[in-house]
Formats: C-alpha cells, sequence, structure tokens
C-alpha cells in the first residue's frame, strides 16, 4: 500500500484504534485534514480553540484509560495546545498531540505560523519528536504512543512539517506491530524483598495508614487497592487525584487528604506510625509543611517512577514497579499468612480515627437561606446516584465536589489536579461524554473558570453531547478570595468581575438550555430537570453563598494537624453553627 | 559534593537542550559540560560536572534516567576514574617574560602551540585543579584569553559505560 505522509499519519491512528481526534485545521495540516475527509473510521472533532481539543482528548483518557489524541495547526495553533499538553504531564495523562509544522526548507526563517514546538513543549512533554523524514512517520507515531501509554504515561508531541504530509509523495506503508528503543525501557523488576520489608512494616504498624493516589487510578489498580485495604483493615486516604480509587463511600475511606482533606484523613497522617504510599507522589498540596509532615511515621512508597521516589520525602522502603503488579503480589502474600500482629493495637487506632471523624469536618450551616454550594454538590450526588462522571474546574467549586461528590469508581472524577487549570471542565466534560453516551456527565465549575473555555458550548452542541453544567455562581473568584480573606485582611484585589454574562442568555444563544437558580429549594428540581433532559446540554447558573469557603484548610507552610476549621475542634456536632 | 555525570545519548538533534532544559528548569547546578559523538555515530557521549547534596545528585540521575534519549548513564564520582580537561591559553610573551612563561609550562607539562613576537598560545590538559593551577601560577597580567572544554572522564579499569 503506497501512502502519502499525510494519509500514513490517517492509517496509523486507525491502526492505533483511535476513536476520536480532537482538532482545529490550519495551513500546516490542511493535507492531513485532507486525509480526514476522505475517511470515516476516525471521528473528527472540531473544537472551539485547541485548549479545548487537548483538555477533551486528555479527559476521554481519563475517563477510558485509551490515551486522547490531538491535532493541531503550526504557531498558533500549537501554542493554544500548551496549557492542555502542560496539563496532561502534571497528571500523568496518556496523550498524543500532532502539530503541523512550517514545511522543512523554512524551519527556522520565521516563516508565516512558524514556532519552535519542540522547543516550547519540551518541559512538559514526555517526550516529543520532530519528523524530518516521510519514511520516519509510522515508526515515530508508534513510539509516541508507545512512550505516552507505557511507564509512567504522559503526553508525547510529534511535529509534523508540512511537506511531510505532501500528496505528491507516496511510499510503502507499514505500521509497525511493535517498537523497542534502547533508551526507553518502561519495565520494571520484580522487588520481591522490597515487598517483604514493607509487609513486615504494615504488619506490626500500630497506627498505619494507606495514602494512595492517580497512580491506583492510571493503572487500573481500584479492585487490587480495594483487596489490599480490605485485608489490613487501615484507614485509607486519596488524593486529589485518586478520588474514586477507593470507594468513598466504604467505612475505611476516611477522605481526601492535604490542603482542603479532612480533619480525620490530615490527623491519621501526622499521628502515623506507618504510611504506605500507592501511587502518589508527596505533592505540596498533599505535604503541607515538608519539615513537620507525618513527624512519627515510616513510609513505604509504591511509583512506577523512580523519580517520584524520595523526591521531597524521604523515604524509607521504596518500591518501584506497577501498583497493580506490587499489590496483587502484596496480595498474595497477605492471603498466604493470614497472622495480623497488630490487631489490639489497630482497634486503638481506628477508635482514635473515628473519634476525629465524629467532629464531622464537612458539615456547614444546612439551614442558610443562601444556597450553599456542598448542598448543591450533595444534591448532584443525589440525583445521579452517585454515578456521574464529574469533571471540574479549579477552584473552590472543585475542592467541594471532590469533598462531597462520593467516588466509589475510578475515573469517574475527572479534573486538573497537577497543573490546576481554569477552563478544564467544560471540553472535559465533551470528552467523556463522546467516550461514554449513555452516562450522565456533570462539569461542576464556577463563572469564572467556565469563561476561561465557554467557546466549546458550541462544540457540544455540534457534535451532541448533553452534558450538564453546574456553575456554582458566588460572583467572585472563590478561591482567590478565599486567600485573600484569610491572607490580605479581605483586600480582595480582583478576584471579582464588575461584569458577569448572563449563563442561561449565553446557554441559549449556543443552543442549549439555561436555568438560573436563586433559591436552595429550586436546586434539587433544576438537577432533577437537567438530567431529564436526555438530549440536551444543560447549563444550570446557580447562585451560591458569595462568602462561603472550603474547609478544613491547612494554610501554606502549616503542618497537617495545624488546619482551619469550620468548627473548632471539642465543639459538640449538634451545636449551633454560626 | 562534586559529582560528574558520564551520559550515553542518542545523537539526535535537541538531545542537548532536552538535558541542558533540565538542569535550568529545576534549578540543578552545572560546572561545566561536553559532548561529542561516540565511535559509534548514533550515540553522543556527554559529561556533566555538577554539585548538590546527596538527595539533590540522587534526583539529578533520576530526571537524567527519565529522559527518553538517555541510553545509559553513570556517576563517576561513585568510583576510582580518571578527569581531563583541555585548557588554552594566549598570553602576552615579550622578552622579560618570555623565558619565564616557556619554563611554567614545562613545569606543568604543557605545550606552547602558537608563537608571535607578542604572545604565546599554551595547551594544557589535566584535572580541573592543575588547570586551576596553572592560571593562577600565571601573572593574571599576562592572560589575553582562557578557553576550557569542561572536564570529560572516564572510570578506571575494566569497568565501562557502553552499550
Amino acid at each position: 500500500m503506497e501512502l502519502s505522509g499525510a494519509e500514513i499519519v490517517i492509517q496509523s491512528l486507525k491502526d492505533e484504534g483511535v476513536e476520536f481526534l480532537f482538532g482545529y485545521p490550519g495551513g500546516a495540516v490542511l493535507h492531513l485534514y485532507d486525509a480526514i475527509f476522505q475517511q470515516d473510521d476516525i471521528k473528527h472533532i472540531l473544537v472551539r480553540h485547541e485548549q479545548g481539543a487537548t483538555h477533551a482528548a486528555d479527559a476521554y483518557a481519563r475517563a477510558t484509560g485509551k490515551p486522547g489524541v490531538v491535532l493541531v495547526t503550526s504557531g498558533p495553533g500549537a501554542t493554544n495546545a500548551v496549557t492542555g499538553i502542560a496539563t496532561a504531564y502534571m497528571d500523568s495523562i496518556p496523550l498524543v498531540v500532532i502539530s503541523g509544522q512550517v514545511s522543512m526548507p523554512v524551519i527556522g526563517s520565521d516563516a508565516f505560523q512558524e514556532v519552535d514546538m519542540i522547543g516550547i513543549t519540551r518541559p512538559c512533554v514526555k517526550h516529543n519528536f520532530l519528523v524530518r523524514d516521510v519514511t520516519q512517520l509510522a515508526e515515530t507515531i508508534k513510539k509516541a504512543f508507545y512512550i505516552a501509554t507505557t511507564g509512567r504515561p504522559g503526553p508525547v508531541v510529534v511535529d509534523i512539517p508540512k511537506d511531510i504530509t505532501s500528496p505528491l509523495i507516496k511510499i510503502p506503508y507499514v505500521y509497525p506491530k511493535s517498537v523497542s528503543m534502547r533508551s526507553y525501557n518502561p519495565v520494571v523488576e520484580d522487588q520481591p524483598e522490597q515487598i517483604q520489608i514493607a509487609l513486615d512494616l504494615l504488619l506490626n504498624a500500630k497506627r498505619p495508614v494507606i495514602y494512595s493516589g492517580g497512580g491506583v487510578i492510571l493503572g487500573n489498580a481500584s479492585a487490587e487497592l480495594n483487596e489490599f485495604a480490605h485485608l489490613l483493615g487501615f484507614p485509607i486516604t486519596n488524593t486529589l487525584m485518586g478520588l474514586g480509587g477507593f470507594p468513598a463511600t466504604d467505612r475505611q475511606f476516611i477522605g481526601m487528604l492535604g490542603m482542603h482533606g479532612t480533619y480525620e484523613a490530615n490527623m491519621a497522617m501526622h499521628e502515623a506510625d506507618v504510611i504506605i504510599n500507592i501511587g502518589a507522589r508527596f505533592d505540596d498540596r498533599v505535604t503541607g509543611k515538608l519539615t513537620e509532615f507525618c513527624p512519627y511515621a515510616r513510609f513505604i512508597h509504591i511509583d512506577i517512577d523512580p523519580a517520584s521516589i524520595s523526591k521531597t520525602v524521604k523515604v524509607h522502603v521504596p518500591i518501584v514497579g506497577e501498583v497493580k503488579q506490587v499489590l496483587q503480589q502484596m496480595i498474595a502474600l497477605l492471603k498466604a499468612n493470614k497472622a495480623r500482629t497488630n490487631t489490639q493495637s489497630l482497634e486503638t487506632w481506628w477508635s482514635q480515627v473515628n473519634e476525629w471523624r465524629a467532629l464531622n469536618c464537612l458539615e456547614y450551616d444546612r439551614d442558610s437561606l443562601l444556597i450553599k454550594p456542598q448542598y448543591v454538590i450533595e444534591q448532584l450526588y443525589a440525583v445521579t446516584k452517585g454515578d456521574a462522571y464529574v469533571t471540574s474546574d479549579v477552584g473552590q467549586h472543585q475542592m467541594w465536589a471532590a469533598q462531597y461528590y462520593h467516588f466509589d469508581k475510578p475515573r469517574r472524577w475527572i479534573n486538573s489536579g497537577g497543573l490546576g487549570t481554569m477552563g478544564f471542565g467544560l471540553p472535559a466534560a465533551i470528552g467523556v461524554k463522546l467516550a461514554f453516551p449513555d452516562a450522565d456527565v456533570a462539569c461542576v465549575t464556577g463563572e469564572a473558570s467556565i469563561q476561561m473555555c465557554i467557546q466549546e458550548l458550541s462544540t457540544a452542541l455540534q457534535y451532541k453531547t448533553p452534558i450538564k453544567i453546574v456553575n456554582l455562581n458566588n460572583r467572585y473568584m472563590g478561591m482567590v478570595r478565599q486567600w485573600q480573606e484569610f491572607s490580605y485582611e479581605s483586600r480582595y484585589s480582583h478576584s471579582y468581575m464588575d461584569t458577569i454574562p448572563d449563563f442561561v442568555k449565553l446557554a441559549e444563544a449556543y443552543g442549549h438550555v439555561g436555568i438560573r437558580i436563586d433559591k436552595p429549594e429550586e436546586v434539587r428540581p433544576a438537577l432533577e430537570k437537567a438530567f431529564a433532559l436526555k438530549d440536551r446540554t444543560v447549563f444550570l447558573d446557580i447562585m451560591t453563598d458569595r462568602t462561603e469557603n472550603v474547609f478544613p484548610m491547612i494554610e501554606a507552610g502549616k503542618a497537617h494537624h495545624d488546619m482551619k476549621l469550620r468548627i473548632a475542634p471539642g465543639t459538640p456536632i449538634d451545636r449551633e453553627l454560626a | 559534593m562534586r559529582h560528574i555525570i558520564s551520559i550515553l545519548i542518542e545523537n539526535e538533534s535537541g538531545a542537548l537542550s532536552r538535558v541542558a532544559g533540565l538542569f535550568s528548569a529545576r534549578g540543578y547546578n552545572i560546572q561545566s559540560l561536553t559532548v561529542a559523538p561516540t565511535e559509534d555515530p548514533s550515540l553522543s557521549r556527554m559529561t556533566l560536572v555538577t554539585w548538590g547534596s546527596d538527595e539533590v545528585v540522587d534526583q539529578i540521575t533520576k530526571q537524567l534516567n527519565k529522559l527518553i534519549d538517555v541510553v545509559k548513564l553513570i556517576d563517576l564520582a561513585d568510583a576510582p576514574h580518571i578527569e581531563r580537561e583541555l585548557m588554552l591559553v594566549k598570553v602576552t610573551a615579550t622578552a622579560p617574560t618570555r623565558e619565564e612563561i616557556k619554563r611554567l609550562v614545562d613545569i606543568f607539562r604543557g605545550k606552547i602551540i602558537d608563537v608571535t613576537p607578542l604572545t604565546y598560545v599554551i595547551e594544557m590538559t589535566g584535572s580541573t585543579a592543575k588547570l586551576d593551577a596553572f592560571v593562577l601560577a600565571l601573572d593574571n597580567t599576562h592572560i589575553i584569553e582562557v578557553v576550557r572544554s569542561g572536564s570529560i572522564g572516564i572510570s578506571r579499569g575494566e569497568k565501562g559505560l557502553h552499550l
């Protein structure tokens, strides 16, 4: 089969089993778009801005576990994609981004729409390639998928000059079945000795905590984590990225940890004597002040990436490997050896943890006449029976979604954790809905975040992806305002907008349904109505309490036990809320 | 502590900037960095001199290993090794000091490789410390320019960094 460069790209994607290509055309990719026009196998999703393409593809990858694929043109098309690439990089999401480039002979001449995409993306990709020869195309694309999806996943950019895709040059096409690279080998050896040391430590622990992260979800190790946690009976906390890796409704789950983690999770971390980190990376939003982080703990850390181990927190028992395999080996050993040395102390530990839990740190004013954002998320949870895919933007609404939507399954909670990218939620919801057309998909957002990629409402109409946008509208950049309240004596510098669009009209202008909600009693019926409208995208503009804050909060530079709470420790739970 | 990291890296355009970019992005120190193809033209050998605590150097080697183009690396400072650096120095060499400079070059076992009525160019190889000592020994006022290659290194004995 003789194909042009453009045809080779498209055929390679087909051979990779790509369903959707999120993209936006332009001069440097015209040959590619012509090849797309002449086939029906890969569905191209035309976004309204390249950032939207990368977020949609990224969320598709997060929800399905398959790599997301993006096609953008050179220059501004490529630079617009960078935020989305960096977002995927920080959360280790497999993404293959194909960018057009100016033709080989004019590279370096400041040609029209030329930008050094390889240089610009170098610090925020797992790897990138500039294809200099059409004969290298198929193999390069194969390598891109191989690198993006193996080991610690991440985005890979393939920059293709326009002349490489020319329809005038046709060459024989063979898509490599496999690829091996002498400089890249993601397979890691078993570490039975480390695993045994870890188990001994765990079985002798008096105050153990399981702390698991996004690696469990990326590594499809949720079932193993469940079994492991249940065999040990330890308290388990998840990072923001790890939510859903262990069921939030399980009795052993003590909530999210970190800056806006629960009182019980953070206190348990602080007092723990042994902590097993499973696929998390001791992110600064988790650890708080490093010198006071878990002062009594010995750490076991399972991670596919050796560079994640002992990067910020010194680990006593490192285990480099895929979470799934390591947990399987640990489970087998635990089952073979039924002896549990620490039953008594574990009971004592649980009664302490339950005491912290009884503080009910996520309680809020349920009698308020204003709409409490927490209430909205609880109602969203109830209406969707806890089974929706929830995407979010970044800020207070993101934290409330993480705290109050109890994710029981992996890959249901889709958010930008590492980079914290506002504008992620809406295109992400589109990407998820394309992958799961029959599932409920909600985008929890705020009036500031949603405006960063609002143009994708148009994409949602074109591709009939009926998503439900839950806009927690507090007329503030809530998280910025919260920090300004706590740390800048309430000097609300530019954390509000003097003009906010009428989102109902805006939704209608884009061809969707808009509903404005002003009173608490309207929330539930509006959510029910929105999800009943199966074939429509619905924008719920919900006027929430302007000054509500996210609690608990570990302020910057503070330790885990030093939390700002809505309720002071020691206060009876049923006391009247201020 | 000072470390000398030897890297085998794919000889591809951009490979050098991946390494250099890693150091600047993560705030690691580079004292010197040299790179050239090996006997296998598809591979380059890079020698990087850095310093930092054990934890930092551990992270540096891990992060370097993560780069897809990096095939292999070792920290030469972990074992007995030999280091050499090449230096070219242009000095003013006029009647009163010409003999003196010649003697100094001989003591340091360097070579004078270019001679004009007013100048010498001196070639010197050795450890970084030796080259530092030579520069110090030269009267500062004589130096017109100094060019140094940065260190390269190789381990002693049978062990080697190869595929």
